[in-house]
């Protein structure tokens, strides 16, 4: 594992792409096939379960530093990372190993039907056997949480330029229900796939959001306008009676979506769409937050289905009759997806984008501003003789998004942060005033700079009141602009609501802090602008 | 749990030893101040009069100008009325003391800041043996144990080499007192040529001075250009490095000596290219040796991770430990950034 554990080391040194990406290719370069499928497994979400629970490692790495678990626990808290603190807590390794990454994996998997001291003796022998990096990798292997900077999209570059295959070839090479060991690398990642010319997408084409108003835009009938969705904008092909759905982020997500698996049938070959994959009931968009208890999943439940099925909103059309249509402008790729969509019976799995009819800017406004009213992010812009280009471009399309909810709060707890940031306050409570106490609604963890975040942690250590585990509780002194997306109501908390994606949007130092916003502010806004209601 | 007639006490404006009326390394303006060694932290500005070890005197003189300042040999005793105070090398920075303090038999050691591991500038560290013993716990957790100095200077010369190759300059980030000086020291000067930024200049020039021996160094000045820099380390301030004053370099890896480069999140929220784990502060097995050779029954445990380093000592090693409050800093990554930046 040595030449992982380097490979580890030298992608975390660098946050320049070019660089990881050639690190990678290299590690491809070298390694044996076996390996190099592991780590195209690892890098594409493939990797192999959790043998050992969290709490037994805790305790059998304290042990074997000679530390109590309370401290070993405290250490964790600071370190951020449970793989890290026991790589750095453990004493020093008696031997070395040479052996490859898939020795150690396997070795990792049968430990899944183990007795738990038999467990214990063969982690604690793995990590006498290991330096630094080779346990946090070990670690990390154990505990089914890798992450190492590298997205699929980056390994399947480096993919490409070690075995000089197109990466979207290989892009649609590694999809599907593979496991390493009921495939080989020369049948999975070298052998041509009949199916992989037929599945190949488009680019995304992405827009740039609009800061100022559309005035300078030029004349209201030159543009559409629709609703931006909040969901995953995503591209559904349908080439020689065969469906591919592609996320946005250029994997393929077509198993994860069986709802529009009768779109194989009902569109015609040679089809491409852009939409948005949104969760939908009823007759309305459900919230991001249903969708995105279903993206993780590896598989797709019957309960899930129920509770959040998806439909596609079609924004624009990419491919007709096998033809690539993208040159032509806007008004006929939009006229031709209208044509197909009300000549072809989709049985709702298909929903055509509605556009916001306007005659003037002026009017838009206020359709921005009631987004919220529609389930709606704001609005999209697109002009009427546009192509449909590749990657985020100027111009042609914008989107304008609705303006967040703000709320001026105190803070009233600090927690550290985790990973990069294990050792500054980041994570907060903060709170309104009901009459003269305060209340806390919502947590809110990035938003500031990392030399606020210094700022505020050095008074944090200065100003605390009293200490709960990781938690501390502070003077309240600050007020901070919390910036949110929704607002509902809420059972759980005190205060009655519940916030969708709140965040802090800027340190108002110049606010005194009986000038925070109060409980009656917040169930006003509740009021106005519910979700769901 | 701190003892009634405690022959040093924590008081508001640093420790403070009642019999002889002196407090060491106060935070406060008082009249008599004891001096361990001269980071900001603890040598602080408008005390009437310092005491301070021989060696540690020039930096303390160049920091704080015209102050009343008396020295002392290590070892050797000064008797302020009836209380015996003598300083023992804390292995921290060039002249960096423990305070010995002794009163009708009963010994205690103020420590300051202090490291083991000896690293071949500073006074080795001396155990000085002590009824209660006043420790700092800047890494006072077990994720914190340092590797020999000799394996990061090796990281770093490859480092440095590594750079060279590939045309870029070697930036490496250090405080201007201690830390620089400790890599100079560390590092092979055969590599290429080393540059430093005013602030480390002026102290290592104080240091040179009183004999400190150090590989030649260039003060970078406006009249270097971009080429000058080709293969060279340059040493700069934390501060430095995060500033307009990079822009004179075409094309530059930054890299970071501190202790707290031990931990991913913290290199990483540092921005820094590279982080070397190098601290002139006593690591998790260092602090639990010295605390042991010192043979004290009673442990005060100041800046840093005190209160899981206090019940650490009290619950596993049987002491009488406890929390105690001062104004240290220990090992900041941003500290000496303000003062320093008045020197570039």
């Amino acid at each position: 594992m040595k030449a992982f554990a380097n490979l580890y080391t030298r992608l975390d040194q660098t946050t320049k792409t070019n660089t990881k990406v050639a690190e990678l290719a290299r590690f491809f370069d070298q390694a044996n096939d076996q390996d190099r499928l592991w780590t195209v497994a690892i890098l594409s979400h493939r990797r192999p379960r959790r043998t050992v629970n969290t709490t037994l490692l805790r305790h059998w790495a304290a042990e074997l530093a000679g530390i109590p678990l309370w401290l070993f626990e405290e250490s964790y808290h600071v370190v951020g990372d449970l793989s890290e603190a026991i790589a750095l807590t453990l004493p020093k390794a008696l031997s070395s190993n040479d052996k490859g990454l898939t020795y150690w994996i396997e070795y990792i998997k049968a430990l899944d039907k183990l007795e738990e001291a038999e467990k214990k003796q063969r982690v604690t022998d793995a990590w006498m056997q290991m330096d630094y990096t080779e346990r946090l990798v070990f670690n990390k292997f154990i505990m089914g949480g890798f992450r190492i900077g590298v997205s699929q999209k980056l390994m399947v570059r480096a993919l490409a330029k070690s075995t000089g295959i197109d990466e979207n070839t290989l892009a649609h090479r590694i999809m599907g229900n593979w496991t390493p060991d009921k495939t080989t690398f020369e049948d999975l990642i070298l052998t041509k796939d009949p199916l992989e010319d037929v599945s190949k997408p488009y680019p995304f084409y992405l827009a740039y959001a609009l800061e100022e108003g559309p005035e300078d835009l030029g004349a209201p009938s030159e543009w559409f306008v629709e609703r931006k969705w909040d969901g995953i904008r995503g591209q559904l092909i349908v080439r020689k009676g065969e469906l591919f759905v592609w996320s946005r982020g250029e994997e393929l997500v077509t198993d994860k979506f069986p709802e529009y698996h009768p779109l194989a049938e009902i569109l015609p070959d040679g089809t491409v769409i852009d939409g948005e994959i949104l969760p939908y009931q009823d007759g309305q968009p459900l919230t991001f937050n249903d969708l995105q208890t279903r993206i993780g999943r590896k598989n797709i439940t019957k309960k899930i289905l129920e509770k959040a099925p998806v439909v596609l909103v079609a924004y624009d059309l990419l491919e007709w009759e096998g033809e690539d249509i993208r040159e032509r402008p806007m008004k006929e790729r939009r006229a031709l997806l209208e044509q197909l969509l009300d000549q072809t019976e989709t049985h709702g799995i298909v929903l055509l984008s509605e556009r916001v009819a306007f005659s003037d800017w002026q009017e838009l406004e206020p359709e921005r501003q009631n987004a919220r009213q529609h389930h709606s992010e704001g609005l999209m812009l697109k002009h009427k003789n546009s192509p449909y280009r590749a990657g985020r471009k100027k111009g042609d399309w914008w989107k304008w998004k609705v303006d967040p909810l703000t709320i001026d709060a105190v803070m009233i707890y600090a927690q550290r942060g985790h990973g990069r940031r294990a050792n500054l306050y980041t994570d907060f409570t903060f709170a309104v005033w009901d009459g003269k106490t305060l209340v806390p609604f919502t947590k809110a963890y990035s938003g500031l700079t990392d030399k606020e975040f210094r700022e505020i942690t050095a008074w944090v250590r200065r100003n605390t009141i009293d200490r709960f585990g990781p938690v501390r509780s502070v003077e309240p002194a600050h007020v901070f602009e919390i910036a949110f997306e929704g607002i509902r109501k809420s059972t759980r908390h005190k205060s009655g609501v519940a916030l969708r994606f709140p965040r802090i949007s800027r340190w108002r130092k110049d606010k005194p802090l009986r000038e925070a916003n109060t409980l009656e502010d917040l169930h006003q806004l509740l009021t106005l602008y519910e979700e769901g209601a | 749990m701190q003892l009634p007639m405690a022959l040093l006490e924590f008081t508001n404006k640093g420790i403070y030893c009642p019999p002889a009326d002196v407090y060491i390394d106060p935070w406060r303006p008082v009249d008599r101040a004891l001096i361990t060694h001269g980071h900001a932290d603890h040598s602080r500005w408008g005390h009437q009069h310092y005491l301070c070890s021989a060696t540690a005197a020039p930096v303390i003189r160049y920091r704080l100008g015209h102050i009343n300042l008396s020295t002392v040999q290590f070892g050797e005793t000064t008797t302020i009325n009836g209380v015996r105070f003598s300083f023992h090398p804390a292995g921290h920075i060039v002249g960096s003391a423990q305070i010995r303090v002794e009163h009708k038999g009963e010994i205690w050691v103020a420590s300051g800041d202090y490291k083991v591991a000896p690293d071949g500038l500073s006074e080795p560290f001396e155990p000085v043996r002590c009824h209660t013993f006043i420790t700092e716990s800047t890494f006072g957790l077990p994720v914190y144990r340092w590797k020999p100095q000799q394996t990061v200077f090796e990281e770093i010369n490859d480092w440095w080499r590594q750079n060279q190759a590939q045309g870029k300059v070697s930036v490496l980030a250090a405080y201007a007192l201690g830390k620089a000086q400790r890599l100079l020291h560390g590092i092979d000067d055969s590599i290429g040529p080393i540059f430093t930024h005013g602030a480390i200049e002026k102290t290592t020039q104080v240091m040179r001075k009183q004999g400190v021996k150090l590989p030649d160094t260039q003060r970078i000045t406006q009249q270097y250009k971009p080429d000058d820099f080709e293969g060279a380390l340059v040493l700069a301030t934390p501060s430095a490095t995060g500033s307009n004053w990079m822009r004179r370099f075409r094309s530059a890896s930054v890299g970071i000596a501190s202790g707290w480069m031990a931990l991913r999140g913290t290199r990483r929220r540092r921005a820094a290219d590279r982080g070397f784990v190098l601290s002139d502060h006593a690591d998790w097995n260092e602090l639990n040796e010295a605390i042991k050779a010192t043979g004290a029954e009673r442990v005060a445990v100041t800046h840093g991770y005190t209160n899981l380093f206090a019940r650490w000592l009290r619950d596993e090693c049987g002491l009488d430990a406890w929390e105690a409050d001062t104004e240290y800093e220990g090992e900041s990554l941003d500290k000496e950034d303000a003062e320093n930046d008045n020197d570039a």
